[in-house]
């Protein structure tokens, strides 16, 4: 089991911050199986995206800042391009999704868009 | 000491992240429309993108940060073109 | 500050530009300085080139506080959704869509609404419709949907429109 060798208290909070990104992710994608119909699945994968990413780069930004000995926060760069490319690939999936199953009559989607619900 | 804590849960993480896969594969190969496979493959693409990066933790360099970033940004180009293409693709224009 | 304005149209967008190189290249030297200050210019004017719709950014205080929201929404709605999906069969099927008016009407405004509601799992955004200001949506949990108009409009829509408008 080769790892870098870092302080403990370092070593400790990197693994939880792994193993917690670790299973976040594991549980958007035993949603992306689990739920029922597509559009429901389109919620599976943004656990990944948003908390599993996040955890799993803090723990890389603690490992690497503390192995080099100075602040090394590249992985920002990561979690931003994943926190603004996920939305565009999920709306683009949804408006073809729905698009696709009006085309087909499906009963997946509503024939009309739902009415506003107004407060 | 710490040294095995961090190896054992870098492949702790990194088991979780391969099921996490092997989840987005299932969908991937189940279907059962196109754009159910789309889904399941964005998904692997940002598993992979994660377990690039436990990689580069256990080796202790930031080599693996550049290939993450690459696998992410042609993750969601793909995915786009897909999408696209679920669109147009189907539709006599 | 409108000499600024002449030899820098958009100075954030600048300062992005070279933070993002900086951080790329990981290093602070003079060299990358200059050559990340050279791309993130180049950058400025290409986007003076494409001519994008005129938006700004007031309010750094509201920035924070909806910075504060989504960070909390973003754990909350990720607990959510992950006791829905290892939760009962009958808890799993209580997904549907749903509509609301906006009174948000500025593109950035929509597009920062649009990448917060993708990001909270359990909300999806779908389509939005600009001549009725109609949003569809698509929820996870649509047990109420007036408590979901009430989350968007109070918690997002009002600072996004304090900020953009």
């Amino acid at each position: 089991m080769n790892a870098p060798d870092l302080p403990l208290w370092a070593a400790i909070l990197v693994s939880f911050f792994l193993i917690a990104g670790a299973l976040v992710t594991l549980l958007g994608s035993i949603g992306l199986w689990r739920l029922p119909d597509f559009y429901a699945r389109l919620h599976a994968p943004s656990l990944g995206a948003t908390l599993g990413t996040g955890f799993i780069l803090i723990g890389s930004m603690i490992c690497f800042s503390v192995l080099q000995g100075r602040p090394l926060v590249h992985e920002v760069l990561i979690g931003l391009f994943v926190t603004i490319t996920t939305p565009v690939t999920l709306m683009l999936l949804a408006s073809a999704s729905l698009y696709r199953d009006r085309v087909e009559g499906n009963d997946a989607a509503p024939k009309k868009d739902p009415a506003p619900t107004e407060l | 000491m710490s040294v095995a804590i961090l190896g054992w849960s870098i492949t702790v993480a990194q088991v979780l992240l391969t099921l996490a896969m092997a989840c987005a594969v299932l969908r991937f190969m189940r279907g059962p429309r196109a754009q159910d496979r789309i889904i399941g493959l964005d998904t692997f693409y940002v598993n992979a993108m994660l377990l690039l990066v436990t990689l580069g933790i256990r080796s202790g360099t930031t080599l693996y940060f550049e290939a993450a970033l690459v696998i992410g940004l042609l993750g969601f180009v793909g995915t786009v073109a897909l999408a696209k293409f679920l669109m147009r693709g189907e539709v006599i224009e | 500050m409108t000499r600024l304005k002449r030899v820098l149209p958009y100075p954030l967008l600048f300062v992005a530009l070279l933070g993002m190189w900086l951080l790329m290249t990981q290093s602070l030297s003079t060299g990358q300085f200059l050559l990340g200050a050279l791309v993130a210019f180049g950058g400025c004017w290409t986007m003076v080139a494409l001519d994008p719709p005129a938006g700004r950014l007031r309010r750094p205080g509201a920035v924070a506080r909806l910075a504060g929201r989504v960070f909390i929404d973003v754990f909350r709605s990720n607990l959510a959704v992950g006791s829905i999906i290892l939760g009962s069969e009958d808890r799993r099927t209580h997904a549907g869509f749903m509509s609301l008016r906006l009174d948000l009407t500025s593109p950035y405004g929509l597009a920062v609404l649009a990448i917060i509601l993708t990001c909270t799992p359990g909300t999806q955004w779908v389509r939005y419709d600009p001549s009725q200001r109609v949003l569809m949506l698509h929820v996870l949990d649509l047990v109420d949907d007036r408590h979901w108009v009430r989350t968007i409009k109070e918690r997002y829509e009002s600072l996004l429109m304090e900020i953009f408008e």
